[in-house]
This record gives structure tokens, sequence and C-alpha cells, in this order.
């Protein structure tokens, strides 16, 4: 970072080094809001060809667009807001990318270095308030550090395990002039993630699988972030081992494999959870043994020798104790165990698990020409051909569109798992058809969510986004309701929504969207072919489901795996 | 148990307050943290004493080599590491209670580094357990402050 004397590079304000070294590093999309201490910045930004920054209506949406847009394309999503405010806005959408290992690069603009400190207008720590929350961050103190800085963090934000790398820039380093000198290489002394494996690990690993009798993989967010799907599949079909996923985990395996057992955890299939409590040797690839997944841990997965592949040594034997650690990345590691993995006689185990699959499916029971909300993501699916790109808020609706979508490729659902962001869905989905302008985007929401971001309507409507919000309502903050209807004997305090809920088709309109409206079982299909078909405008296709169903199989908070309530039994 | 952590880190912007903010924010204990700048200028060297078991410390190992600016992380609990921590502590005084406050001082080879009619302060540097000793002796006369560095440890080099 220092001055390069012999070859001083070209002279450039701070504004205009960092949107060029954003262009050099291919960025095409920037999403924002200006204020006070950016406008510079975006002055540059918004001349500048090649880059396009796309105006949200809230600091927190631009921030999970950035998510959604990282998620589908794999790039790092840039986020450029104001001081202050605008920057305290960014923490919630930064703790969701940060829970879920997602490369952005949040720039927040800052008072002036020499009024830092003394209380200043929009002025607000947001390197301190985001510390936790932050792979990396770095206080901008000389333009000419800048294009350095913006490569560091490019590279830590999409290399190792993901995360987000937040900049703070003082107005004055930003209108100041520093040299520019593009094409110095990035070297960081403390930070050399592992990727390739521990080849005795690995070989010990496939002996493992290959001896089990009743074998499983876990396969988790880490596997779609690093598109080793394919060698996963290779691994289940060649030793003929079942997979079971997490949320996040959700695409990287199909579900149309008969290997496949869908969904592990506190919503995740009947067959699913059992399969981890009675497997004999569990691989866990690019997972981290969450809460939500292992139930009560002393009683997880009892009989298992377990294998952990993870990119991040701190997710090993974090909660869980493994057999075999292996730290690497999964792209690198699953080729040399491809290798090595032979036809085992895993018979039987499928047998078992295929009679617990004809015995406990994933169900629910029609009642009338009430709409449910499991039928409508089958139908959309169906109608979507199991392809389009999926992102879910956060709660039942979230829940259903996992169970019931029925993924088949890597990248395809995007969802807030670890920290479970309301008001994720709507924004993220708008970054996600940003970033895949050819793909059919589906965001199923519901009636609480979609109201925690709904000003985000206005940016796709401004940016002609073909968007299809799914939009299940039950009138209720559904997740707590179901909660509280198990466990605190049907007292609904502050869950009811319905009385308050504003008019959704009214609303659509308002915005310029288009809305639809099922209000029984028969319209459901109707409403989603027109839904599918509109171009250049948003739709929200709005479902009045049945108010009081719930997600089943359930995992109770506590209790075993296979301690699963079913019907609510 | 008491364990030891050598941690050698980029001293850059933020770089303490993310060590530091990782005990309070994940909830690992910490008994005492002393930085001061390493064998290469551009580095720091922090020594952390930590209570728990195995597992939580070597999450605590982990969790500090996933910061970009930590270099190094070593654990010394087991190996042979030689430990000091050096303490000034004032020790209320009088005409009579003085020359027995000198005493303690010379049974534990400390120093007195400053007197005043009602006050001494006296240096102290050894094992974590020879200055609480001596503390706890010097309670008697009525302890007016103490400040404490810490611990700051290396490897021993010398092995048989």
């Amino acid at each position: 970072m220092t001055e390069n004397k012999k070859n001083p590079g070209k002279s450039m304000t701070g504004s205009e080094i960092l949107v060029q070294t954003l262009v050099d590093l291919g960025v095409t999309k920037v999403f924002g809001y200006p204020g006070g201490k950016v406008i510079g910045l975006y002055d540059v930004l918004d001349r500048t060809p090649g880059i396009q920054g796309i105006l949200f209506r809230h600091e927190q949406g631009a921030t999970h667009a950035a998510d959604g847009f990282a998620r589908a394309t794999g790039m790092p999503g840039i986020v450029i807001v104001t001081s202050g405010p605008g920057a305290t806005n960014t923490v919630t959408g930064i703790a969701t990318a940060y829970m879920d290992s997602i490369p952005i690069i949040v720039f927040t603009g800052q008072v002036p270095s020499a009024m830092i400190g003394n209380d200043a207008f929009q002025e607000a720590d947001i390197i301190g308030i985001t510390r936790p929350v932050t792979k990396h961050s770095y206080l901008a103190q000389d333009p000419g550090q800048i294009g350095q800085i913006v490569r560091e963090a490019y590279h830590i934000a999409i290399t190792g395990r993901p995360g987000p790398v937040l900049i703070d820039l003082p107005s004055d380093v930003l209108a100041a002039s520093g040299e520019h000198h593009p094409n110095e290489h990035v070297m960081i002394r403390g930070y050399n993630p592992t990727y390739k494996g521990h080849s005795q690990q690995i070989n010990k690993a496939a002996d493992m699988l290959n001896t089990a009798r009743r074998p499983l993989i876990y396969a988790g967010g880490g596997v779609n972030i690093g598109l080793a799907s394919e060698e996963i599949t290779e691994i289940a079909n060649r030793g003929q081992i079942p997979v079971t996923t997490t949320l996040l985990g959700l695409g990287a395996f199909p579900e149309d494999n008969p290997l496949s057992v869908g969904m592990v955890g506190m919503h995740g299939t009947w067959y699913a959870n059992m399969a981890m409590m009675e497997c004999d040797v569990l691989m866990c690839v690019g997972a981290r043994f969450d809460d939500r997944v292992t139930g009560r841990l002393n009683h997880f997965s009892p009989n298992s020798k377990k294998i952990h592949i993870d990119i991040d040594p701190s997710c090993i034997a974090k909660n869980v104790a493994v057999d075999i650690p292996i730290v690497g990345h999964v792209k690198k590691v699953l080729p040399d165990i491809v290798k090595k993995i032979k036809p085992a006689n895993t018979k039987e185990w499928l047998e078992q698990i295929n009679c617990w699959k004809n015995e406990h499916p994933l169900k629910y029971s029609k009642r009338g020409e009430e709409i449910l909300p499991e039928y409508v993501v089958e139908k959309v699916a169906e109608m979507t051909n199991h392809q389009a790109i999926v992102v879910t808020d956060v709660g039942q609706n979230q829940m259903w569109a996992a169970q019931y979508y029925g993924f088949k490729r890597p990248r395809q659902i995007l969802s807030s798992g670890g920290l479970g962001t309301m008001g994720y869905g709507l924004p993220a989905a708008l970054g996600a058809a940003i970033g895949c302008p050819d793909e059919t985007v589906v965001c199923f929401t519901g009636d609480g969510g979609f109201q925690m971001n709904i000003q985000e309507l206005t940016t796709a409507v401004q940016n002609k986004i073909p968007l299809k919000i799914v939009l299940l309502n039950n009138g209720y903050l559904g997740m707590v309701r179901q909660w509280q209807e198990l466990f605190f004997e049907r007292r609904y305090a502050m869950t009811v929504l319905s009385d308050g809920n504003p008019n959704f088709m009214k609303l659509a309109e308002g915005y310029g969207a288009v809305g639809l409206q099922a209000q029984k079982l028969s319209d459901v299909e109707d409403v989603i072919k027109e839904g599918l078909k509109i171009k250049r405008l948003p739709v929200v296709m709005e479902f009045i489901i049945c108010p009081e169903e719930n997600v089943f199989p359930m995992v109770p908070a506590g209790a075993s795996l296979d301690e699963m309530l079913e019907n609510g039994k | 148990m008491r364990h030891i952590l050598s941690v050698i880190f980029e001293n850059k912007f933020n770089a303490i307050p993310r060590i530091s903010g990782l005990f309070s924010g994940r909830g690992y204990n910490m008994n005492s943290m002393s930085f001061g700048e390493g064998e290469d200028p551009e580095t720091t060297r922090a020594t952390i004493t930590s209570e728990g078991d195995d597992q939580i410390i070597e999450q605590i190992a982990k969790q500090l080599n996933k910061l970009v600016d930590v270099i190094k992380v070593v654990e010394l609990t087991y190996e042979p590491f030689v430990e000091r921590e050096l303490a000034l502590v004032k020790v209320q005084s009088s005409a009579s209670t003085r020359a027995e406050i000198m005493q303690v001082a010379d049974i534990f080879r400390a120093k007195i580094i400053d007197l005043s009619h009602k006050t001494i302060t006296i240096e102290v540097t050894g094992k974590e357990d020879k200055v609480n000793a001596i503390i706890e002796m010097l309670q008697q006369f009525g302890i007016r402050e103490i400040a404490r560095t810490g611990i700051v440890a290396l490897k021993r080099e010398f092995q048989k």
C-alpha cells in the first residue's frame, strides 16, 4: 500500500479510484442509497461506463439485494450507502450475509477524518458496530490506499469461507487525490485459507464410507457455495449413499434422485431425521451442525462415526465431536474421495429409508376449498418446472417452500438460514433477478415478512423486474403462532396481523405492480398461470391461505431429531 | 483449567478490538490480556490467559486464527514455557509498619520504587501465583492501589 516512487500511478480522487477498481474487478451492478457523505462517490459512479448503480428504497433492502445477487451468481454483491443511519441500516443485511457465508462488500460513507469521534452529524462507528458480523473491515485513511483496500476486500469476501467485508470511507479521503496503481498484488500475511485436504484423512474417510452399512451424506450450504454438487452426486450414486441437505444445502443434490432424503432438521422430512439418527457413518460436507439441524445435541446421531469436511477449521468440533476432520475446499477434497469410493452394499439401509419414506411422507390434507400453502408451493414448482430461482422470507412460508418445491440444481434456493431475517425475501429476490435476468425468480413470502421490506416493490417496478411474488397470506405471524398453538395454549399474543393488514391488491396497484388474488383452491392455478405470464413488471400473487395451517414434521426446540411432531401429535 | 495463548497479529487499525471483541461476543472467559510490540515492529504480540476445557480453548484458538489480522496463535499450556507478570502495589504505611512491609517485599524479591509519608509502592515480578502471594501478604497493611500487567509468556527453548 505504500506509494510507489519509481512508478507513480495516475492521480485520481478516492471516489474515482474506488469505482475504477470495482470496474477492473468486473463489478457491473452496485446496490445502494445515496446520502450526504457519498454524493461525490455516486457522482463518479453515475458517469462511469460499465457499472450501474441501482437505487433501493432502504439500505437494508440494498444490502439483502447484494446478498441475493451474491447467492444467485457467486459474485460478490456490492453496496454503497452513506454514513450514520445509512450505515446502521445495513447491519441486519450484513449479519444475514455473515451467518450464511455470503460474499458482499459494503461501502459506507463516513464523516471527514478530522471529525471522527466528535459525534458529528450522521456519524456512527460503523466499523465498531459491525465488527462481530463482518469477516473483515477497513477504514480508508488515504485515497492512494483505496484501490488496494478494495482488491483485498474482494479477495477476502470470496475466498476461504466467504463473508461480508465493510469499507468505511471518510468523505475527505474520497474527495482527495491519490495515486492509482491498478495492478498491485494482494498478499495478506495472516489470511491463507486451506484448500487442499489432508490426503491421509481423505483416504480414511473414503475407507470409512466404503465399509459403512448405513452411510449418510449431510450436505450444507458449503456445497452450493463451493459448486461441488456434481461431486456429491457422484459419491452418492457410486457408493449408493443417501443424501440429506440442510436448508442452505437444498439444490446441492437433486431431490428427484432416489437417493435424496430431502431436508434435515427442525422441519426436515421424517426420513431424513431418522436417517440422521440411525446412520453408522455420517459425512458432513460444508455444513456446521447447527442447532436447527441437530436437535438435542447429546442425543444427536448417537451411533455414527462422523466425517466433517469444511473450509473453516472453527466449524469443526464446535458443536459435535468428529472422528475424521478434513479442512479444505469441498471442490478440492471431494474429487479425491470420488476416486476412492467403491460400490458398497447399502441395499438394506436404502430399503429401510424407503420404508420410512412410504410410512411418513411429507403430507398435508386438503380441506375443501381452503387454500393450503403446501399446494400453492407444489403448483408453483410444477408450473415453473422446478427450475425457478426460489427466494424465501422467513417463517412458515420459508419452510413450506423448502419442503415442497423440489430443488434440482445448486444456488436455486436463497434463504436466510442462520440469522432467520424476516424481510429478506423481496429485496434478495430483486438482487437475484438483477444478477440472473434470464431466469424466473419466485419469492415466497408471508404477510408479515413482506411488509418488512415492502418499499422495494418500487425498486422492482422502477427497474421493470418481472419478479413473481407469492404472498401466502394467513393473517398471522405464522411460525410464531404455530409455536403459540403448540406450546402456549393457543394464546396468540401479538401475532394476529389480519386486523391490520393492508389491502395487498390495492397496495400492489399503488406501487405500479400487478396484483392477483386467489381466495379459494380452484383459483390457485389460474392465478399462478396468469402471474407467470407477466413481463417487465413485478406481480404480487396473493393466496388467502388456511390461517392455522402448520409446518410439519416438527422437532420441538430442545428435542431429539427422532422426537418429531406430525400433525400436532 | 488455565490456558495461555500467545497471539501474533498485524498491528493494524482495529485489530485489538477484533481480538478482545471475540471473547465478549462469543462468551469466552478471559483472565488477562497483555499487548506489546512484537519482534517485527509491524506486529503485536498478545498474551491471553483464559479458563476453559480443551474444546473451548481449541475453539478460541481457531476463532483467533480466523481473524484476518492474526498471523499466528500458539497455545503454550502443554509446552514448557516461561511466564512473568509485573505488579505495582501501593501499600499504606506508617513509621511503625514500614520496616515490616519492606521485609515482606524483600522476601519476595520485590523492589520499593516509591515512598511517601503514608505509602510505599512496591514493584514485584514473577509468576502469577507469586504476585498473588505478595498481594495477600500486603493486605494486612492496607492496599491503596494495584496495577498488574497481566501475564506475558514465551515458549521455553531449553529442553532436556
